[in-house]
């Protein structure tokens, strides 16, 4: 490792080094404010070192990490998401009842990990990314520790991911005891050469190992703890779960196992179809049966990682394009759509309810656009960038003549119509005076609270979802240029 | 660049009548008026300035689909959109959409002018509905990029979904959603066929384009085609009604406000046969050929089922509805029997049926608006009380049956003629149809206005914004009856063209009710069918007979 390589990873060190800064500064003088401003700050300033990284040529920095575009792209990604889930944070925070100032500091360790991930080619870099975001993540959801359905969530979801890392590390151990590589290019490499009857033993590694990647993507069979903790933890976290932490897995998900897609007769290729297809059909048809509007959108995620994984079954570069276009639209939507509900949100719970969103198009019109908005994208509705997205998985679906998977999106996405216009027609149909008198229900609570911050970067993430449904070129080709550098056949 | 404006000038007159109307609720309206009337305005100018050049530009057309495709238009504008996906903002205007223009924004105009004092809720974000209703049926007529296309035909459910679920009737959440997803689930249908047939048409030319005269003429197999044929069609279908998959638009007709029972019926479901006519029928001939049985007997079915149900109706406005089924049955027979006889019937029918079904939505929702009901039980009588309502009702009703002397006579009495060419016994089931056509229209009048009045029901009859209304839609309906050679020449290039295009296809023939002949006859025959294309209504009639 030369001095210069300190460069090129310059975003992992400011990185570490911003939760570290806020720590001591909360040593010294507790002030929500200025943890929020250097949160902010160093995010600002991880952002900026993306850019000194990407001048410099991409080259593997000891085997742990590369810094490629492709690590450089999401890494951003998930700088921007973290100070959105920040900012949405501070009121929601305000509110709770509780010292603020670790929230942030666990927030950014939770995202040098999502970043290690996304830069990592090595099984090493693999598991310490996975381990310091869990980590990170059970402490964040059980941070409102009066309130019992987190703590349920945060056990919940202790344990489970306890169990999947026991099994993601004995894959790995058996892949290396088989084929003596941790390297992505080694698995990759494994992967492409096809996996015989000889290979039983790299086989079920790399299983195992799904089953841990599974476990954080919350498809289906690994998606059980999915509701409970999106429901338990508090609405910011749970915006966070769903993004950062599915996203930066995602992306090392694409960078170990790309040569999956290509031979699709494949065990991987079909036991990774048979998830996609019941993420898809179990994520829509549980979601119709919910009241709790988390639980709506904990169901509605497992079936977006359904798409998602479509996008990860086409092959060559267009799918590419596809899964990281479509991952960030899930971003934005999903931010909304989750930011919202943390407005709507009181220090005693979250505005879960669907009796708390009656008549909000009346009461909060603004929120109740962002939301609809949100859930339109959800649904894929044109002007929308989920419309978008789910076209380019469609099309790359269909490059790749995977017509199974693509009629199971489509007709699966039909489904998730009812659960989203039912939201839509509480907030805009349904009179609040129609559930309780008017000042006396929880809906009229949740109505006083909310931050004008917060409110600014909903109607940011609308915005953005507007242009780029509109739009989507600029974004289209940065993507292109991003898994450009992935090694596709 | 002027096509761009028949998209833009509703869309931004929506934002600006949903802020008006805030303080002030008749600046919304008044702004929904200008919305739909400025670009009415221009798209006459264009018609009668550009109808000629039209002739001559079509007469100096290129060869070959592209060629044709080319030729055949006004205007158009193409700008990329999505270049690295193949997606251009393509827009182009012939006779056909200059024909379902005008009705746009017509009904737009009516839809407004019909909630003048119905709708009292909401009136900024109702008209800011309407307004991009009318825009994204705008954009649906002018797209020929087959991704803008699916982008309007999507984008537009929005506004109307609200429409019927904030501003409908009593189960107007049931009838939005089940709208709603109907259509979405036959669009998504539609968005894998168009992304088969773009992949289909890339790995052979290497080209990814989703341009329509692009894809015209894409070679593949058989089978395949008619896959993908199958997805337009059921998309179409569900817009059209087709039978079976009518059953979202009794409840989404009936729940809606009056303006979205007007949009809904009077051009929403246009799409359908707009579709099927540019899209669908251009693209896959062979495989519509194929589907050609299966197609008539849904539309049989459609027009005689339509009718008996109408029959069966308490409900006043769901009996206009289901007349909605039965006459869009004829759209559907008129398509697939392919002829120009049969062709120019079907876009008549198209402006006929949104005129007289368009007036009788109104009358209802002016009824409803009176009386506060729509069941024919507790009406009757209702001329002594409303003269003028009563015989305006009169008037439509008998358009509606098919009196001759109005459009939808002359429209359906076409449709009739070529499907006679096509098949015999689809022409005679379906012209059984137009006499349960009269007794449902005739009942109809029966229970509401004929009879004695017993309900005690007292109230004001045609104001004089409705006589206007209503007085232009007659004088529209008279006009089409007697002389409805100008819609035909402006459609003419239209129905030409969409021959030509599938000329050397098995549609092309003229009797492919032998289709169980042997093959080389019916190559030998398709020449004959056209020269025939290229003649005026008159000219067939003659020829034909």
């Amino acid at each position: 490792m030369k001095a210069g390589d300190l460069l090129t990873i310059s975003p992992l060190i400011a990185l570490t080094l911003t939760p570290v800064v806020v720590m001591l500064f909360a040593a010294f003088r507790r002030s929500h404010g200025l943890a929020l401003g250097l949160t902010l700050g160093g995010l600002a300033v991880t952002f900026g070192t993306l850019f000194v990284s990407a001048s410099r040529t991409a080259r593997v920095v000891t085997p742990l990490v590369t810094m490629d575009a492709y690590a450089l792209f999401f890494i951003g990604l998930l700088t921007v998401a973290t100070a959105l889930v920040a900012v949405l944070s501070w009121s929601y925070l305000g509110r709770l009842r509780v010292r603020p100032e670790e929230y942030y500091v666990l927030l950014l360790t939770a995202t040098l990990g999502g970043a290690a991930l996304v830069a990592a080619t090595h099984f090493a870099s693999f598991f310490l990314g996975l381990e310091i975001l869990s980590v990170s993540l059970y402490a964040l959801i059980v941070y409102p520790v009066h309130r019992a359905d987190a703590v349920e969530a945060a056990v919940k979801y202790l344990v489970l991911a306890g169990a999947t890392s026991a099994f993601l590390v004995f894959g790995m151990a058996l892949v290396y005891a088989e084929a003596g590589t941790m390297s992505a290019a080694g698995v990759a490499k494994l992967v492409a050469g096809g996996l015989g009857s000889q290979q039983v033993v790299v086989t079920v590694g790399i299983v195992m190992i799904l089953v841990g990647v599974g476990f954080k993507l919350a498809v289906v069979p690994f998606h059980m703890w999915t509701p409970d903790v999106y429901e338990g933890a508090p609405a910011p976290v749970t915006a966070y779960v769903a993004t950062v932490s599915k996203g930066a897995v995602f992306a090392l998900l694409l960078r170990f196992l790309l040569p999956v897609s290509s031979d699709q007769s494949s065990t991987l290729f079909l036991a990774l179809a048979a998830v996609a297809v019941a993420s898809m059909v179990a994520g829509n048809l549980l979601a119709l049966r919910q009241d709790n509007v988390k639980r709506i959108l904990a169901y509605s995620s497992i079936a977006h990682l359904g798409y998602l994984l479509v996008a990860f079954l086409a092959s060559g570069e267009r799918a590419g394009v596809a899964a990281g276009f479509y991952l960030v639209a899930y971003f934005a939507t999903t931010l909304a759509a989750f930011g919202v509900i943390t407005v709507l949100s009181t220090g005693d719970r979250d505005a879960d309810q669907l009796s708390d969103y009656r008549g909000l198009g009346a009461r909060r019109p603004v929120l109740a656009a962002v939301f609809a908005v949100a859930l339109f994208s959800l649904a894929g509705m044109p002007l929308t960038m989920g419309f978008i997205g789910k076209f380019v998985i469609v099309t790359a679906g269909a490059g790749s003549a995977l017509w199974a998977l693509v009629i199971v999106l489509v007709l699966t996405s039909a489904i998730g119509l009812y659960y989203y216009t039912r939201l839509i027609v509480v907030m805009y149909v349904r009179r609040p005076e129609e559930l309780e008198l008017a000042g006396a229900g929880p809906a009229a609570r949740v109505a006083a609270a909310g931050g004008a911050a917060g409110v600014v970067v909903l109607a940011a993430l609308t915005a953005f979802l507007l242009v780029f449904g509109v739009y989507p070129s600029p974004l289209l080709r940065l993507v292109e240029h991003a898994v450009s550098t992935l090694p596709w056949p | 660049m002027i096509l761009l404006w028949y998209i833009l000038i509703p869309a931004v007159a929506a934002p600006v009548a949903w802020l008006l109307g805030r303080s002030r609720p008749a600046l919304a309206r008044w702004t929904a008026v200008a919305g739909t009337t400025a670009p009415l305005v221009i798209l006459a100018g264009q018609w009668i300035t550009k109808a000629s050049a039209l002739q001559a530009t079509f007469a100096a057309r290129g060869p070959g689909p592209a060629g044709l495709v080319a030729g055949s238009w006004i205007a158009d504008v193409k700008a990329t959109w999505i270049g690295s996906l193949g997606i251009s903002f393509f827009l182009a205007a012939d006779g056909l959409t200059i024909i379902m223009l005008l009705l746009t924004f017509a009904l737009g105009l009516l839809a407004v002018l019909a909630s003048w004092r119905g709708i009292t809720k909401n009136v900024g974000v109702f008209h800011l509905m309407i307004l991009w209703t009318v825009a994204g049926l705008a954009g649906v007529f002018l797209s020929l990029d087959l991704f803008l296309f699916y982008f309007f035909f999507e984008m537009m459910l929005i506004p109307m979904y609200f429409l019927i679920a904030v501003w409908g009737h009593e189960k107007r959440v049931y009838a939005a959603i089940k709208f709603f997803i109907f259509t979405q689930v036959s669009g998504l249908l539609m968005l894998v066929a168009i992304v088969a047939l773009v992949v289909i048409h890339g790995r052979e030319t290497g080209v990814y384009t989703f341009d329509f005269t692009q894809l015209l003429g894409t070679q593949m197999a058989a089978s395949t085609a008619f896959i993908l044929m199958l997805g337009f069609f059921f998309a179409f279908a569900v817009k059209l009604p087709a039978w079976p998959l009518h059953t979202w638009l009794p409840d989404a007709h009936t729940e809606a406000p009056t303006a979205g029972s007007v949009l809904l019926a009077g051009v929403l479901i246009k799409i359908g046969a707009y579709g099927m006519l540019r899209f669908m029928v251009p693209l896959f001939p062979d495989a519509v050929h194929d589907f050609r049985t299966v197609a008539l007997v849904l539309a049989v079915i459609g027009i005689i089922y339509g009718a008996v149900m109408a029959y069966g109706q308490s409900d006043m406005k769901r009996l206009v509805a289901y007349t909605s089924v039965s006459h869009m049955g004829f759209v559907l027979l008129g398509v697939f029997a392919w002829n120009t006889l049969a062709l120019q019937g079907v876009i008549l029918q198209l402006v006929c049926h949104a005129l007289s079904t368009g007036a009788l939505f109104i009358m209802v929702g002016g009824l409803q608006d009176r009386i506060h009901t729509r069941d024919m039980g507790r009406m009757g009588g209702l001329w002594q009380v409303a003269p003028r309502m009563g015989g305006t009702a009169m008037f439509f009703a008998m358009a509606s049956l098919g009196l001759p002397g109005l459009g939808n006579f002359v429209a359906e009495f076409l449709i009739l003629v070529g499907v006679w060419q096509v098949s015999h016994w689809a022409a005679v089931l379906g012209a059984v149809g137009l006499v349960f056509a009269t007794v449902y229209a005739l009942w109809m009048m029966q229970r509401a206005f004929q009879g004695e009045e017993t309900h005690g029901w007292s109230f004001a009859d045609l104001t004089k914004r409705e006589v206007g209304m209503f007085g232009a839609m007659i004088a529209a309906l008279v006009l089409l009856g007697f002389w409805p050679q100008p819609l035909i020449t402006t459609a003419r290039q239209t129905v030409t063209g969409l021959q030509e295009m599938t000329a050397a296809s098995s549609l092309a023939q003229p009797r492919p009710t032998a289709e169980a002949g042997d093959p080389a006859a019916e190559a030998a025959a398709a020449p004959a069918d056209d020269a025939s294309g290229a003649t005026s209504l008159a000219d067939d009639e003659g020829a034909q007979q």
